[in-house]
This record gives C-alpha cells, structure tokens and sequence, in this order.
C-alpha cells in the first residue's frame, strides 16, 4: 500500500523537501548578506533530486547501522548537497552573496514549490476519487 | 519541516538589522557631539555580523548574529572654539568624526536587508499555509 501511494504521489514528495531544502538556503544568504566572509550556498537541484529518487526506490549504495551508537544517515543527500556558489564578483570583505541573484533565486525557488504543492494536491484528489469510486 | 527553520534565520537577520539601524540612528543623532577631551567624544558605533553555525558546525541555512559592536577608531576632529562652552583651556573642542553620509548609506543598505527578509518571512509563510492545505 505504502508503495502503491509513494508510486501515485510521483517525484513531488521529494521535490517538495528539496524544494524546502533550497529555499532554507538562499533564506541563509540572504540573513547573511551582510556578513563579513560569508559564502553564498545553493543546491545543484538535479543531481540532488537524483540522489534523493535513487535513495528511494533503493538503488543508491546506502549505509546500515550496525553499532548502537551509529549515527542515522537519512537525508545524507540532502546533507551534502549544498554547493558554494560562484560569486559574479565577490565584496572585498569576502562575502559572496549577490542580494539581487538570491532574491530571484528565492522567487523561483517558491514558484517551483508551489508548483510541486499543485502538482501534489492534484495526485492527492486523484487518489481520492479513485479510493472513493464514484 | 525546514521550512520552519526560515523563520528563526529571517528572524535572526531582522534582529541582527536592527540593531544595525538602532546603532545608525545613535551615530547620526550625536553626530555634532562636542567635548573638551577627545577621549570624552561621541565614537561612531557598528555592529559586527557573524553566521550562526549549526550543531556539526557548519554555515548551512544559517542566521546571522551580532557578535560585537566596536567603536570607530577615526580620531576626533579638532576646532578651535574659544567662545564655546565646552572648550579647554587653550579654547580647543572636539567633534565626534561621524560622517552622516556614510551613516545615511548605511541606513539605506540596512534598510534594504531589513525589507528583503520580511518578504521573505511573507513568502515563506504562505508557502506554509499551502503546504497545511494539500489534500483539502
């Protein structure tokens, strides 16, 4: 059943954490855009969607727990997946954060989360109609 | 949900710029501060930001916190002024060396910041509601 739903509801859970992920982010850079040495960071959203449908379905090389005192490495790929950006041209005090590139990079980060939420709400219904039958 | 995290980092960014703006508008309101000693004379006050780390010490999705506010080393400007009433002995007043053009620049970039991350705080709470609202 479980598979049954995660097959229906399709890539947009994982788009949606990663979608959150990204916007958490550049929410960072932009509190830090005033920072002195900061460095602006972003998600390469495609291998990270990647990596995250990989974990999913089983076929990436996960790690097992098999001391007590392992630590659990759910959402490692969403861990490492934050990159540094390449500055356009970086401030004197070493921050790299581009205030106006983040403020877009935020407003498309939101547009593709609502999008992933639609996408979400639509499968949700489809769901339903189908559970219900009529 | 990370996206609660949003909030503390645009919270934390709101309240690091405002002490910004509160230090801009002590700068400006004594930037004709005068006294008979330079070491009794106004200093032009800034913040210094600093990102929050998370547990593993990383700057991931960070905030920003105000680790100290320094005082400007710019010397005061000395006038001779016989007739004021704060002049020493030899008729010398000093005025603080606040440059209300730097400050008023300042103010500007502080206030930009500001705005950002409250649009930011709105976006992100919309998204929120949506999020509450999938499958209704």
């Amino acid at each position: 059943m479980g598979k049954l739903i995660d097959a229906a509801l399709g890539i947009h859970p994982q788009a949606i954490t990663l979608g959150a992920k990204r916007l958490e982010l550049i929410a960072g850079n932009m509190a830090n855009a005033d920072t002195p040495g900061f460095k602006a960071r972003d998600v390469d959203f495609r291998t990270t969607m990647q990596s995250l449908l990989a974990d999913r379905s089983g076929t990436a090389s996960t790690m097992r727990r098999t001391q007590v005192g392992h630590q659990s490495a759910a959402g490692q790929a969403l861990d490492s997946a934050a990159l540094y950006r390449v500055p356009n041209h970086p401030a004197l005090d070493g921050n790299t954060v581009d205030t106006q590139l983040e403020q877009s990079a935020f407003a498309e980060a939101s547009v593709r989360y609502q999008a992933s939420l639609d996408f979400l709400d639509a499968r949700i219904q489809g769901l339903r109609k189908a559970l219900r039958g009529d | 949900m990370s996206l609660f995290k949003i909030f503390d980092v645009a919270g934390s960014a709101l309240s690091a710029q405002s002490v910004r703006l509160n230090t801009i508008a002590s700068n400006l309101a004594n930037a004709e501060n005068a006294s008979s000693t330079p070491e009794g004379v106004y200093r032009a006050r800034h913040p210094v930001f600093a990102a929050m780390l998370d547990q593993a010490g990383r700057p991931e999705g960070a905030g920003v916190r105000v680790v100290d506010i320094v005082e400007s080393d710019k010397a005061p400007m000395l006038q001779h002024m016989p007739g004021h009433p704060l002049a020493d002995e030899n008729g010398n007043v000093w005025f603080t060396a606040v440059n209300p053009i730097e400050e008023m620049t300042d103010l500007m970039s502080a206030e930009s910041s500001y705005r950002n991350n409250v649009e930011m705080i709105n976006t992100v709470k919309q998204l929120m509601l949506r999020t509450l609202q999938i499958g209704r």
